[in-house]
């Protein structure tokens, strides 16, 4: 009998692994669901500057994009799941305390705060802590391999040479793809602003699912021409990439990376502990690293390959307006491009 | 008549079978099949279907799935054929290797061979500039993918029915004067007609089903499992979600009732007078047959090697230099490393869960005396998961166990209803190679036991388990891949604190991250091919005392 044994042994040390692995699960500390947006690159450095200030607390991130993060909420809303939300867009933020889903909480953070980034109530039921923008990754290489110029404005995005080179994200899913068809909507008017997507709809190759995707498929040559957002457009330029940041002269459009409290959570000392910080000097010492447009302007820091005067580069766009007609525009959306477009050529 | 009291225990005990088979399938699809009929107030419609029906983009995923299916089965079918003919019916040298190399794809998610793909055939491609332009993605990716995910399935199908022939009615052929196609095709595909059909569906099956690759290479081409992912998770759209899971189980159930139907049909063809074929060299035949083998085989290892390069290099295809960066996995979407731990803690627990419920449900349907109808009832069950996709499963699962009203609602969000989500969707093959192994051991052997004062358990302990050890750890073996590179079934439940290594390849490449997608692929790769090598190597020092079972229970189980 010998042999069987080696089942035997097998059986036990699976056992043991087993038993291992449940008491390594099971440790018990306060724990904070957060739901994010934030990019999966920037969370170590987060999450590192707030166990520095609260060590008690172990936070569990949900990241997934804008439109992902905002619908999971949405759809939980009878049942919340999240204690807080960290750097989500306003205008889901917005959408969610429409529907009474946010608790009032004026954040205890650093002082000289850009009013842009404010809730207007008092106390504020969101706190804004860093500006994104749109931002297009060209590829150099191959663009020159392609004779075409790189594009330097949203009209010659549209211009036929560029049939078939340009990624986007897709709205419904990403922020970055919202916030880049809100501005075309809001700076030119509404069927200004669909006519134009309509012929831009001819150069498009893909549409993705992420704001940081078209930027890292440019980085690879997978397509000439990314439409994505400033911090991934900088990150993937200072990694190494062969990429030109084009930031369109007619305006880019933006939106506010927020926080805010979920009504109802359990946690509700840890989830304030957690809006204090993410308000606080040291926290937008971690934003300026990503963002060269922060809540408090002082604090701000110039952020390489990302042009200095982005704030006067944003478009006009009203948040409140993108909040109340996000819905609208994605479904309009995803009714002209996402279901029809035809195979790549 | 006096109910005998031993009679109770089984009984009762095939009962909390039927029960937890309830719990964990019929009741979680039913109410799936609810929530695509019932408006919010509870009364019976059929507005889900129709704004299914209303959209165009969905009625298109409807088309686009049936012609992936069809399509990947029109290219697996004969090339598994080849391939199985090549091992079973040929003198080719180096069949473990190639057998081995063919089953290589099961031990990763469907997701690696689609970014490989990429990396080859896209627009910066390794063979980008032969493609005059064109790309891979969408349809001719996915199908390429799936066909690489199915050939495996396929291939051991066709071994097993291309195995069992009888050597007598080739020599007889021959006599009467009979060429070698003639025979090939008057007895040998005649013989594995049964398997063909059933590798056929299998494929099928498989592929509708599958989300990785067309989410990875499908671009536009949008399929039903991409429809009820986009629905469920982008827009939280549940009812449409369930409209698109329902649909998606009609042919997977209806592949199973045709697939039984012939099963039932077909005879046995081997019996005790049955010669066991012995393939005699062929020039031609070997040469052709190799040709095939060999260059899908290195086809499949050339995919891993190239999922494995890339994942090292720093920037394809502008800095080729080698470099771990992207083996940084925490900078990554996905839940780093800790995600890999959690896969294989997940993929342990749902081999030994998993095996022990298929033994013990073997058991109980095979050889308990009472309870005859709740047995019955059990082994229809055992059945049906392998006619539910797993995305519809995980949704089932979400609307099931987070329903308020659920006194189980506690699992939800748990680490538990992953591990019942997965041993539940692999449930069938498990149960079917259990029953197998029941069956092979002969009932006199407990008898014998049961005289020389053994009780029931003591007989199951001593006698039964260890004679079915290899088939177990077969099953085992099964269990943890399959756990391990599913994405499907556990896509929507998966708890925030508990992110697996699976899921976590498919945000990576959802963020662009393809080189640390690879990177976590792979890594999935060596977990399952490290398992997989201390089976084997367990296979080989177990088997002297229990017997000369070589573990091929399973495979009769899958055909």
């Amino acid at each position: 009998m010998v042999h069987i044994s080696a089942y035997r042994i097998l059986a036990c040390s699976i056992a043991a692994a087993l038993c291992l692995g449940l008491v390594g699960c099971s440790k018990e500390k306060q724990r904070l669901v957060v739901y994010t947006a934030a990019e999966a690159d920037q969370l170590p450095a987060y999450e590192a500057s707030f166990k520095k200030a609260h060590p008690e607390i172990d936070l569990v991130w949900v990241r997934d994009s804008t439109g992902v993060v905002t619908a999971k909420l949405l759809a939980e809303k009878k049942a919340p799941q999240a204690d807080v939300v960290f750097a989500l867009a306003a205008t889901s933020l917005i959408q969610l305390d429409d529907k009474k889903m946010l608790a009032a909480y004026p954040p205890r953070g650093a002082a000289g705060r850009d009013p842009r980034f404010n809730d207007s109530r008092t106390p504020p039921h969101w706190s804004g802590e860093a500006l994104w923008s749109t931002a297009i990754c060209v590829n150099t290489v191959e663009i020159a391999k392609r004779h075409v110029p790189v594009p330097q404005t949203w009209d010659d995005l549209i211009k036929p040479i560029y049939r078939g080179m340009i990624a986007m994200p897709d709205p419904g899913s990403s922020g970055t793809g919202l916030l880049t068809v809100s501005a075309w909507l809001q700076m030119w008017g509404e069927a200004k602003g669909w006519a134009y997507m309509d012929r831009l709809h001819q150069n498009i190759a893909q549409y993705v699912h992420s704001g940081s995707k078209p930027c890292k498929d440019a980085a690879r040559g997978e397509i000439p021409i990314g439409i994505a957002f400033d911090f991934r457009a900088a990150k993937t330029k200072s990694e190494g990439a062969p990429i030109d940041i084009v930031i369109p002269k007619e305006g880019v459009g933006w939106d506010i990376e927020s926080s805010a409290i979920i009504a109802g959570t359990t946690h509700r000392a840890a989830a304030e502990a957690f809006l204090d910080w993410a308000m606080s000097p040291e926290a937008m010492g971690v934003y300026a690293k990503s963002f060269a447009v922060i809540a408090v302007r002082k604090l701000a820091a110039p952020v390489p390959n990302l042009p200095t005067d982005l704030s006067s580069r944003l478009a006009n766009v009203d948040l409140q307006w993108l909040a109340r007609n996000r819905t609208r525009i994605i479904a309009e959306w995803t009714k002209r491009y996402a279901a029809t477009k035809a195979a790549t050529p | 008549m006096i109910a005998r009291l031993n009679i109770l225990p089984t009984t009762v005990i095939a009962l909390l079978f039927c029960l937890l088979a309830a719990i964990a399938l019929a009741f979680p699809v039913g109410v799936l099949f609810l929530h695509s009929v019932l408006t919010p107030d509870g009364s019976l419609t059929i507005a889900h279907y129709a704004a299914y029906a209303a959209t165009p983009g969905l009625l298109r995923a409807l088309s686009n799935t049936a012609i992936l299916g069809s399509g990947v089965v029109l290219v697996v079918l004969p090339l598994a054929f080849i391939f199985a003919y090549g091992l079973e019916r040929t003198v080719l040298p180096g069949k473990g290797m190639l057998a081995a190399a063919a089953s290589l794809p099961l031990l990763v998610p469907s997701l690696l061979p689609a970014l490989v793909l990429i990396y080859l055939f896209g627009r910066q491609g390794l063979f980008a500039p032969f493609l005059g332009g064109r790309t891979v993605y969408g349809l001719p990716g996915v199908l390429l993918a799936d066909v690489i995910a199915a050939l495996p399935h396929a291939v051991i199908i066709l071994r097993t029915a291309l195995r069992a022939a009888d050597a007598r009615l080739y020599e007889q052929a021959t006599l009467l004067g009979a060429s070698g196609w003639r025979k090939f095709f008057t007895i040998t595909l005649p013989g594995a007609r049964h398997g063909l059909v059933s590798a056929a569906l299998v494929v099928f099956a498989i592929t509708i089903t599958d989300i990785g690759a067309p989410k990875v290479i499908g671009d536009n081409f949008d399929v039903l499992a991409i429809v009820i992912y986009k629905q469920v998770l982008g827009q939280q759209n549940f009812e449409l979600g369930a409209v698109a899971a329902i649909l998606l189980m009609i042919p997977s159930l209806l592949a199973i009732v045709i697939e039984r139907a012939a099963a039932k049909r077909h005879a046995a063809v081997m019996s005790a007078k049955t010669r066991p074929l012995r393939p005699q060299p062929s020039p031609m035949r070997d040469r052709l047959a190799g040709i095939v083998c060999y260059g899908t085989a290195a086809a499949i290892v050339l995919m891993l090697v190239v999922c494995q390069l890339v994942a090292l290099v720093r920037l394809w295809p502008y800095d080729l230099s080698l470099t771990w960066t992207n083996y940084a996995l925490d900078r990554y979407d996905g839940g780093g490393w800790a995600a890999v731990g959690n896969s294989a803690l997940l993929a342990s627990m749902t081999a030994i869960c998993g095996t022990g419920f298929a033994f013990a449900g073997a058991y109980v349907s095979e050889r308990c005396k009472a309870g005859a109808f709740f047995r019955g009832l059990f082994s229809r069950l055992a059945l049906l998961p392998a006619a539910v996709p797993g995305l519809a499963l995980g949704l089932a699962y979400v609307l099931f166990f987070d329903d308020p009203a659920n006194p189980l609602r506690g699992l939800y969000g748990t680490v538990a209803i992953l591990l019942i989500a997965n041993v539940t969707h692999y449930y069938t093959v498990a149960h079917l190679s259990a029953v197998g192994a029941v069956k092979a051991i002969d009932s006199e052997l407990e008898a014998a036991a049961q005289m020389l004062g053994r009780n029931g358990l003591s007989v199951l302990l001593r006698v039964v388990v260890p004679m079915s050890a290899p088939v177990l750890l077969e099953i085992a073996l099964y269990l943890f891949v399959n756990a391990m590179t599913t994405v499907s079934v556990v896509m929507f439940l998966y708890p925030p604190g508990f992110k697996l290594a699976s899921i976590a390849v498919l945000a990576m490449d959802d963020a662009g991250d393809l080189a640390a997608a690879a990177a976590m692929g792979m890594m999935i790769f060596y977990v399952n091919l490290a398992v997989r090598l201390a089976g084997q190597w367990f296979f080989a020092h177990g088997h002297r005392v229990v017997g000369n079972r070589a573990p091929t229970f399973l495979v009769e189980a899958v055909s």
